[in-house]
């Protein structure tokens, strides 16, 4: 931190919040007011509000790294990444809801929803205060339990009261850890902390950030906060599953990453090697899980989960690689790009659930299959895709990092996560009649082509994009 | 040139995608010959324009992703040169051979020409990722030919082939890695890394790297005891992906060996090369052997391949063999290894070509089937013969010279590995003349297999100009070597100068 930190209380930093922010509210109250075959004017607002702050995030961006509100918020490359990812993202979810919803009798609480859950993500990837993570934490799950159940119908419900109860448990943990956390470093901030906790009782720390890791963790969906993940996203509408297993992950994996990247980067916790482990658990569990599913969202749901777990990698070799911070960021941007590309196909075709009713689509369906398999062979991290990159560049923060073993178990997870991607591929590119012959959801599809080609494009265009995620978080 | 040859096939294929659903076959088989014509004749105006011994040329050198060390670096030089344009040949000969093609055309040609790009660039690539990217690729691409278009059990076979090959590739991943991370700047770039080497004196982290790249390339060349994805993906696989897989992507394995794994990795490889000359030697005899118990013919081909690229392996691990006396031995174990690459891709790629003759006629491969062809199929039985000939290494054809080289230049460094895989000779010779006698020999019986043709019709036209090429070639090879050796030759010393550090 520099001595000369002016108290910065300027509200246009936060512009990207305050717009999604302003737009919620605006939008609950428009949508009371609006017929219902209008409601549609929410979204249209939502995603002006979404478009204009990855402008101001981009603008930003391009600006010093800051710190606003007496140090509560950081701005720096890690905020900005997770703003353009996360706004962006919200977007898509917007738009592959638009369809679905029209019409519905809580037409605009969609919308609005999204962008609270959207506002809280953001929040928690630029928190460096503990109680504004609690804050965050809260603000970003609230609006998701009721999205996830928002169908009304039995498995909705079941997603909403599984998230719930998780969450509401994880929830508390993390604010335990938060009191612990306070209690061994005597200050939420996270400079204070970074200065008070290397001096604190060890066994304190490490107790704090256990819990505050079981909070992130739910979050991100990752073991062993993932119980979940397969049936909220099983049971939410596709829309709402592409948001829950993408968006908050970005959010939860910057706080995640800034709290051991300032608080806890000079204390003797042995928050590496717990992260690797976990990160190890994650990526394994989850394709265990994902073998032999036969519900497609279910599938897509295990392979987040195992997805967390190479996101967890960089975060493990923070202290140990240079490289570990625009690894992270990379590989949050490519995943949300290609993981939203398979939700996209996901959402186009509405009633075909199992991987048998993708059976023979490739000669009805050639460009939609193909963003599939773009999209699949993208999660696996096959080049010259976005995720490849993003892998290339995790391994080798984790290698550098000290983290050899963790990357050999990544690359043999890498290979079990082909064999059920494969799974799915392989019926749609078959040479059989079409299990049902329904027209896509013409503007999901759209998307999907969308995202499997800006996932290519992120891929051989890496390199620019990489030099910008580079630059020390903010303190 | 070369980013214009190595992307050639692929804006073609993105044409043939745009073409509306009613373009007729032959349109787009025509396209495809025409696009592999043309990517053989820039390779040859490449080699044209070769010079001799000047190590790598038309380079190009572009930055493509700085900061993760990664950039678009290609070249050809007397390694990449041979296989680049063995590459084109068997691309158009495999063209040629499918204008009968009648099942899903457009998306066989258009994987076939995204897959002639991934070959090419492989072999062109001198930057690790960018190597990486075209591997990873080619085994995409196979992996739905195979899935496609194979027979019955084709669906298991490609997915066991995607596991294995794919678990090599993150293996060699993994291993370019660790140089990244050794080198320093951090950098990808072969050349680089090879006037670097920066493993030099770090014996533990050389070793773990190799043993990395060794695995990941000693699946897809594949060596005993990776090679067991190799007979179900061949024996399924459509004739052209039979003879692509043989004739170029196992090179794949082989040459990353030469560019990669001894360049760049010397210390470890003076090191553990005996690891290499046992590993070639079983592979060799294993092959051999098994091969023998084979009653499917082109099971029993592919296991002579795991035969061949046994002799490769033997040949570079015994050229790692220290002493000045064997330096000229060294030399002709590479240059001979180098040459093996060039002609088991013709001969096994004319083999498996002929396999999907016999298959389209018999519709089985198994030998018992057939007897006494060669009454019928007067034509296909001299190729057959001409084609297995050449294959166990007869004078006159270029295998005999690769393998001489190969022995010649082994058996002074490692005489006793040597002297054992002579023996692997004998036994090719005699699996392949026996399946010879076998089929094409004796009275005339034809399979009974539903679908089967009972004529048993000699070669057509395409199939005869898509083979015979091959076999000339072999020929050519065999009797007039020095062409192509004068360009190999220069690269081998290239090469064992940089193990020598």
């Amino acid at each position: 931190m520099t001595g000369t930190t002016v108290m910065n209380e300027n509200p246009l930093d936060l512009l990207p919040e305050v717009l999604l922010g302003a737009s919620a509210v605006f939008g609950l109250l428009l949508g009371g007011w609006l017929p219902r075959h209008r409601q549609w004017i929410v979204a249209v607002v939502a995603a002006a509000a979404c478009a204009t702050g990855i402008v101001a995030a981009a603008v930003a961006a391009t600006g010093e790294s800051m710190t606003a509100f007496d140090g509560a918020f950081a701005v720096d490359p890690v905020t900005s990444t997770v703003r353009i990812v996360v706004l962006a993202g919200t977007l898509v979810v917007l738009a592959l809801g638009f369809a679905p919803f029209r019409g519905d009798a809580r037409e605009s609480e969609f919308y609005v929803l999204v962008q609270l859950a959207a506002l809280g993500t953001l929040m928690l990837a630029g928190a460096q205060d503990l109680l504004l993570l609690a804050a965050a934490y809260l603000l970003a799950s609230i609006p998701a339990y009721t999205l996830a159940g928002f169908r009304k119908d039995g498995p909705g419900t079941e997603a909403a009261l599984k998230y719930y109860v998780v969450g509401a448990l994880l929830g508390v943990v993390l604010l335990a850890g938060i009191t612990l956390m306070y209690a061994a470093g005597r200050a939420t901030a996270y400079p204070a902390l970074a200065e008070a906790l290397p001096a604190a009782p060890e066994a304190l720390v490490a107790v704090g950030l256990v819990g505050l890791l079981g909070g992130l963790l739910f979050k991100a969906g990752g073991v062993p906060g993932h119980f979940w993940v397969p049936d909220a996203v099983q049971g939410s509408a596709p829309p709402v599953a592409a948001f829950l297993a993408t968006l908050p992950k970005a959010g939860a994996l910057a706080a995640l990453y800034r709290l051991v990247a300032v608080p806890l980067a000079g204390t003797d916790v042995p928050w590496p090697e717990l992260i690797a482990v976990l990160a190890a658990l994650s990526m394994t569990l989850g394709n265990f899980g994902a073998f032999f599913q036969t519900d497609v969202k279910r599938l897509l749901a295990y392979s987040t989960i195992s997805q967390v777990g190479y996101l967890l990698m960089p975060i493990a070799a923070t202290g140990g690689s240079e490289q570990a911070q625009p690894a992270l960021l990379y590989y949050l941007a490519a995943y949300a790009v290609t993981n939203l590309g398979a939700f996209a196909v996901v959402c186009a075709l509405p009633h075909a659930h199992t991987l048998d009713d993708y059976r023979g689509l490739l000669r009805r369906h050639p460009a939609l299959v193909l963003s599939l398999i773009v999209c699949l062979l993208g999660l696996v991290g096959t080049p010259p895709t976005a995720v490849f990159l993003g892998k290339l560049e995790v391994f080798t923060a984790a290698v550098d990092g000290g983290f050899a073993w963790l990357a050999v178990v990544a690359a043999v997870n890498t290979v079990a996560s082909l064999f059920y991607y494969l799974r799915w591929i392989r019926p749609a590119v078959s040479y059989g009649a079409p299990a049902k012959t329904r027209t896509p959801v013409r503007p999901a599809a759209l998307l999907a082509c969308t995202a499997a080609a800006a996932s290519v494009a992120l891929g051989i265009a890496g390199g620019p994009v990489l030099t910008i995620l580079e630059g020390a978080p903010a303190r | 040139m070369l980013t214009a040859i190595v992307l050639l096939p692929t804006a073609v294929a993105a044409l043939l995608l745009c073409l509306p659903r009613s373009t007729p076959r032959l349109v787009l088989l025509g396209t495809w010959a025409g696009a592999s014509a043309t990517v053989l004749a820039l390779a040859l105006a490449v080699w044209a324009g070769y010079r001799t011994g000047e190590g790598i040329q038309y380079e190009a050198n572009v930055r493509w992703i700085p900061s993760a060390g990664i950039g678009y670096h290609i070249g050809v030089d007397g390694l990449s040169l041979p296989l680049l344009a063995l590459t084109g040949v068997l691309f158009l000969a495999c063209a040629v051979h499918a204008l009968r093609q009648t099942h899903r055309v457009r998306e066989f040609v258009v994987l076939f020409l995204f897959l002639e790009s991934t070959c090419l660039g492989l072999f062109v690539a001198l930057d690790l990722i960018l190597f990486f990217v075209f591997f990873d690729l080619s085994i995409v691409a196979m992996y739905f030919i195979i899935a496609g278009w194979g027979h019955a059990g084709a669906p298991r076979a490609a997915m066991k082939f995607f596991l294995y090959t794919f678990t090599g590739s993150l293996a060699l991943l993994l291993g370019f890695i660790g140089l990244y991370l050794a080198a320093a700047p951090h950098t990808f770039d072969m050349v680089e890394l090879a006037r670097q080497n920066p493993l030099a004196g770090r014996s533990l982290y050389g070793g773990l790297v190799l043993l990395a790249v060794g695995v990941g390339l000693a699946v897809k060349t594949p060596t005993v005891p990776f090679h067991t994805w190799l007979p179900p993906a061949h024996t399924e696989a459509p004739a052209e992906g039979s003879a692509i897989l043989a004739g170029v992507l196992l090179k794949m394995g082989t040459y990353g060996f030469l560019r990669i794994a001894m360049p760049l990795l010397p210390e470890a490889w003076r090191s553990y090369a005996p690891v290499f000359v046992v590993v070639g030697l079983i592979s060799v005899l294993y092959g051999a052997l098994v091969a023998l118990a084979q009653t499917q013919f082109k099971r029993m081909i592919a296991y002579t391949s795991v035969n061949h690229m046994g002799y490769i392996i033997l040949a570079i691990g015994a050229a790692a063999t220290a002493g000045t006396d064997t330096a000229d031995a060294r030399r002709l174990a590479v240059t001979g290894a180098t040459y093996q690459m060039v002609s088991h891709g013709l001969l096994t790629g004319a083999l498996f070509l002929l396999a999907g003759v016999l298959y389209e006629r018999g519709r089985t491969y198994d030998m018992d089937a057939y007897s006494g062809v060669a009454v019928r199929a007067p034509l296909f039985a001299a190729l057959m013969g001409v084609a297995v000939f050449a294959s166990l290494g007869l004078p006159g054809f270029s295998g005999f010279i690769a393998e001489f080289q190969i022995l010649a230049g082994s058996l002074g460094p490692r005489p006793v590995a040597t002297g054992l895989a002579v023996l692997g000779i004998l036994l090719t010779a005699a699996l392949l003349l026996r399946a010879l006698q076998r089929m094409f020999m004796g009275p005339l019986r034809l399979p009974e297999a539903p679908g089967a043709a009972r004529p048993f019709p000699d070669l057509r036209a395409h199939e005869g100009v898509a083979i015979v090429p091959l076999l000339v070639l072999a020929v050519v090879l065999g009797l007039t070597p020095r062409f192509l050796l004068d360009i190999i030759e220069p690269a081998s010393r290239g090469v064992l100068e940089l193990l020598a550090r």
